[in-house]
């Protein structure tokens, strides 16, 4: 049975995340600022991932593979963080409560390991979404 | 001989730091370095070099794939797009500078166009709530010369404006602030431990949410009224403690960011953090600023706002009327309803910055993106037009995140050919004039 765990999820700039935008959104520094998943220690245990493991993580809009790493800015348990950009916002919810603003931070995502899975691309994330991409 | 270029304004975040220095090769082509820069806007500069850049507009093909064209043929296939469609949706301008952002909106009136920047996925709940209950604010300047209290509440500049924290909120001397740091006492309010937050004299770390009620609180306890024995994870006897300490400020200044504005609340939690402000100033004298992110989306608000009265979202398509409403004219609303017929994007990334859903719905839709580099956005669009860096190799007016305007300078040429985006939009702005005479596309 695989193990499933559910998070409440926030999305953040990070300084890598800002460096790796301005290297070129398909620079291999977006890449690595962007597709990982900041989690608690104790959530980690509690999944049974080991560190730089892949994991899907899925909302209610969709899902999205990500790599989990070891928060280094604190987090709670129960708190994850994904840097902003493509790889996140497959799983940000687009309603905005008649704001204008969607709920980029605090929706609950289910996390389960995918270790075999690969991360995909600043480009094809995007392009598959919108099923621009030719099989 | 490589010359230097003093005083330039970085083009990255809000800050608009205005002391870098560039140096330049000898042919005005290439920047060989930058000083004072944070790492951002260094590599904001440094990618000027870079090889694969695009220099031409590129037209997406039945195969997906992309193929050259003219910069005559990118802007006849614009044109006729915003002729044709009767609801475009313009987004971004965030990193172009207002006199571009001028001629956008007069192409805007002509074919009934929305006009809407990134606020609308940053701050436009501050927007709201600004134009609600008002804003007590002040400039940078004065913070660095004044501020004796600084709050961080769901912002992270060592991350997102890495050098407001040593230019302006916690590090400089300034007139009265003479003891720099030691004269300040620095609060971050946030649900994880930040880079910030280890820069702070006091971290309160929240429930992820509970923003609106630990504000209230404070607005309580201010008043001297009862409280219970926490509120969103903080104990009482703390926020009675920050209450008295903020009343004791001889000038403070609350900081916030999208920890306020993307959680649970949006506009109501700006709104009671202006009306702590406001409270404090019974007291003493307080002030409190957006920390705006996308470098000239305050200009964005402003050109908007001394245009038509509103800062974003503001719907042409009736021509003769503005209309602002949020949650019917914002961007991610009309993408959701599949509401416009066309879209246009200059100046970001929404591909990258906007939920799925809406690019989904985007990426169904004539698309024009005009970028100086590939990205999510141009390659899900049908014409990308590459154009030269504002703020890099091409000047113009931009305003601070206090809403301080700043002009901005050129420090080398643009690659041989490529328009910048002042040249590019008044030539689309002709091909629509032409267009309309005619009696449409």
């Amino acid at each position: 049975m695989t193990n499933k765990i559910t998070l409440n999820m926030i999305t953040c700039r990070t300084i890598q995340q800002g460096v790796g935008m301005e290297a070129g959104k398909t620079s291999q520094k977006y890449f690595d600022a962007c597709t990982i998943m900041h989690m608690h220690p104790d959530d980690m245990k509690k999944l049974g991932v080991w560190k730089n493991t892949n994991v899907r993580v899925t909302s209610s809009v969709g899902s999205v593979i990500v790599k989990a790493v070891e928060t280094r800015e604190d987090l709670v348990p129960g708190l994850a963080h994904i840097p902003m950009g493509p790889w996140a916002n497959r799983i940000v919810p687009g309603y905005t409560f008649s704001t204008g603003e969607p709920c980029f931070k605090g929706f609950p995502v289910d996390v389960e390991i995918a270790a075999n899975e690969r991360i995909m691309g600043a480009i094809e994330v995007i392009q598959d979404a919108c099923g621009l991409i030719r099989k | 001989m490589p010359k230097e270029v003093t005083d330039v304004i970085c083009p990255f975040c809000g800050t608009l730091c205005d002391d870098l220095i560039v140096t330049v090769s000898d042919d005005n082509k290439t920047i060989l370095g930058v000083k004072n820069a944070c790492a951002i806007g260094a590599e904001k500069f440094n990618h000027q070099r870079m090889p694969g850049r695009v220099k031409r507009p590129r037209m997406r093909q039945a195969d997906g794939s992309y193929k050259e064209i003219t910069y005559d043929e990118a802007i006849d296939w614009t044109a006729k797009m915003l002729v044709k469609s009767r609801k475009t949706l313009m987004y971004g301008w965030a990193s172009t500078s207002c006199q571009a952002m001028s001629i956008g909106h007069d192409i805007a009136e002509k074919v009934g166009a929305i006009v809407d920047n990134c606020a609308t996925v940053c701050h436009g709940s501050s927007l709201i709530a600004i134009e609600d209950v008002g804003v007590p604010s002040c400039t940078l300047g004065e913070v660095k010369n004044r501020a004796d209290r600084v709050i961080f509440w769901g912002c992270n500049p060592a991350h997102a404006h890495p050098r407001h924290m040593s230019r302006y909120s916690i590090f400089p001397r300034g007139f009265f602030t003479v003891k720099g740091h030691k004269g300040r006492k620095i609060y971050c309010v946030d649900c994880r431990y930040t880079d910030t937050a280890k820069c702070a004299d006091e971290f309160i770390q929240i429930q992820q949410g509970f923003d609106y009620e630990l504000l209230d609180a404070l607005r309580t306890a201010a008043r001297g009224e009862a409280l219970p024995d926490t509120v969103g994870g903080v104990p009482k006897e703390k926020i009675y403690e920050i209450a008295e300490d903020l009343k004791n400020a001889r000038f403070g200044v609350i900081f916030f960011g999208m920890g306020l504005t993307h959680t649970m609340g949006r506009n109501h939690n700006i709104d009671i953090a202006i009306n702590l402000t406001r409270d404090l100033n019974d007291y003493t004298k307080f002030a409190i600023m957006a920390m705006r992110g996308h470098w000239n989306v305050t200009g964005s608000g402003q050109v908007l706002g001394w245009q038509y009265g509103f800062p974003y979202a503001v719907d042409l398509s009736r021509r003769d009327q503005a209309r602002h409403q949020t949650g019917e004219t914002t961007s991610v609303d009309l993408l959701n309803r599949n509401e416009v017929e066309a879209c246009f994007y200059i100046a970001t990334d929404p591909g990258a910055h906007f939920p799925v859903n809406a690019m989904i719905s985007s990426s169904r839709k004539p698309t024009v993106t005009v970028d100086p580099h590939i990205n999510c956005t141009t390659e899900i669009s049908d014409i990308h037009i590459p154009v030269a860096l504002v703020g890099v190799e091409v000047g113009g007016c931009a305003y601070r995140m206090d809403n301080v305007p700043i002009e901005t300078r050129k420090v080398v040429d643009p690659p041989e050919g490529v328009l910048t985006d002042e040249e590019l939009l008044t030539k689309i702005n002709q091909r629509v004039d032409e267009l309309l005479a005619q009696g449409g596309a």
